[in-house]
């Protein structure tokens, strides 16, 4: 099975989702949401770097509109994704797009630059068709998240055992780590783990991490 | 687990249907229950409907190069001096009022993507009207739709970047015509035998889109596959076999793909997206918004 791609049904028969591309705008709006979750809260500005096919057909396809859509957390199938620009500018929210002609990695590729106060923080996202994406970079270190599984964005501050009273709290509850990928903006300021777990139903987990001392924000996708 | 559709048609054999035996696949996969997996395929269809009610009330697309076409189907099909049929028509239509509400940024049930959502959920609702299908049949119809779906997604492609409009439309045409014939109460392998039929007329369909937008030729490819399901399934029924097997023609449209030229994927670099005018409807389009033109 593992060799498959596709292994749903609702792969095929779904996502429920805002038009017109689902991986130039529903892709986007997934991107824009997780930006959201690993920043762990709403950026005052964002800086929008997009590649290739995105720099290209963002407008007609309404890229910007779902990135912004998904960084104000909203789902792919809100309604509400029409109007992202002017809720973001209404919340305070500064947007700046720059098309870039480089080359990048894949033809759909964002590169988001979120900032809140003295924090920033710096995330790479691709779509890579049908509403699907990954993580490619975050902060300048390279990684790769599918978002296909379960996964856990935990934003934390950068504390001696931190870690262990998350995992532990996970192996209390049975609920295996597939991978982990811990980084942080600088020593002794806020820090993130990016876990994946293998089941997909986890209970009061959500709540459990966020009762931790010094947790700023828990985030899980299924 | 299947990966092939001789595999999807065997194990089709071990359970009442083609859709049961996608539910029991999916649960078995995720974890999820039956009603969990009932539940999210319930919202889709809702949004399906949806979809093709708003777009036949009368929708334009956010930069007015598509729209209201569905409106006007639907008026010449209540006039009744069509030439072809009404189920027929009546997809064609619903295929057209879904890929418009796409184009304006609506909401749409994406099958397998946003660029051939129509097609499905077209075929589906005249389906409907001309099988009287119960809401637990129309449920049916979208998992059985699914399983040829994943068997087309993994042994070729179902992304218009990665195999061309035949892996989207044709992709959707194929599916619909076999949830079609299993409506219908034709057999797995009569099912198996449509979707080759369909492919085997999609094959090499390149994707072009105007502009690069999700509208020209997108919603009328729509329209023309949902009609070809129909006609597909109908042959299928009738006993029609397909004399290359199924899974042979699921690799040769992903053979097909691969040796696709790139200006035929997705990039607007080719076929009715270089015609004059689509370059004129380009730079009037893109042009009017262009402080867009891409930087360093």
């Amino acid at each position: 099975m593992e060799h498959m791609r596709y292994t749903s049904v609702f792969d095929i028969i779904g996502p429920v989702m805002i038009g017109p591309s689902s991986s130039h705008t529903a892709g986007a709006a997934r991107i824009g949401k997780i930006v959201r979750g690993i920043f762990g809260q709403q950026p005052d500005s964002v800086d929008i770097y997009l590649y290739e096919s995105f720099a290209k057909t963002y407008r007609g396809h309404g890229t910007d509109i779902a990135l912004v859509g998904g960084l104000l957390g909203m789902e792919p199938d809100d309604e509400r994704l029409a109007n992202s620009l002017e809720i973001a500018y209404e919340q305070g929210m500064e947007v700046l797009f720059v098309p870039k002609n480089e080359k990048a990695e894949h033809p759909n590729l964002v590169k988001m630059v979120v900032t809140k106060g003295e924090r920033q923080l710096s995330i790479t996202g691709i779509s890579i068709g049908g509403g699907n994406i990954q993580i490619s970079e975050l902060n300048g270190f390279k990684i790769s998240l599918s978002m296909g599984t379960p996964t856990f964005i935990i934003v934390h501050q950068d504390l001696p055992g931190m870690i262990a009273q998350v995992t532990n709290t996970l192996s209390a509850s049975e609920i295996n780590i597939g991978t982990m990928t811990v980084t942080r903006e600088s020593k002794g300021e806020k820090a993130i783990m990016i876990i994946e777990v293998d089941q997909a139903e986890v209970g009061d987990i959500v709540k459990k991490i966020t009762d931790i001392l010094h947790i700023f924000s828990v985030n899980y996708f299924n | 687990m299947f990966y092939s559709i001789e595999e999807l048609v065997a194990q089709a054999a071990n359970y009442p249907s083609i859709g049961e035996l996608m539910i029991a696949t999916e649960s078995e996969n995720y974890g999820h229950t039956r009603a969990r997996i009932i539940e999210t395929m319930e919202k889709n269809l809702t949004i399906m409907k949806q979809s093709v009610e708003e777009g036949i009330a009368g929708v334009r697309s956010v930069t007015g190069l598509t729209g209201e076409d569905a409106t006007r189907l639907n008026a010449y099909l209540q006039e009744g001096t069509f030439l072809s049929g009404t189920t027929i028509l009546s997809a064609v239509r619903n295929a057209i009022a879904v890929n418009e509400v796409n184009a304006k940024m609506g909401l749409i049930c994406a099958t397998p993507t946003a660029g051939s959502a129509g097609v499905l959920a077209g075929v589906l609702m005249a389906a409907i009207d001309r099988l009287q299908l119960s809401h637990e049949q129309q449920l049916e119809f979208l998992f059985t739709a699914g399983a040829f779906g994943l068997v087309l997604a993994n042994n070729a492609s179902i992304s218009g970047a990665e195999g061309g409009c035949q892996a989207e439309v044709g992709s959707a045409s194929a599916m619909a015509s076999a949830a079609l014939v299993a409506a219908a109460g034709g057999t797995p392998d009569q099912a198996a035998q449509a979707i080759a039929i369909t492919l085997k007329n999609m094959m090499g369909l390149i994707c072009d889109p105007v502009a690069g937008l999700v509208e020209v030729p997108c919603v009328k490819r729509n329209a023309l596959g949902a009609s070809q399901a129909f006609i597909s399934a109908d042959m299928a029924l009738a006993g029609i076999r397909s004399v290359i097997p199924p899974d042979e023609v699921v690799l040769a449209m992903y053979q097909v793909g691969r040796q696709m030229p790139q200006i035929f994927k997705e990039t607007a670099e080719g076929g009715l997206a270089v015609t004059p005018t689509a370059q004129r409807l380009s730079k009037e389009l893109l042009g009017q918004h262009s402080a867009d033109s891409p930087t360093e």
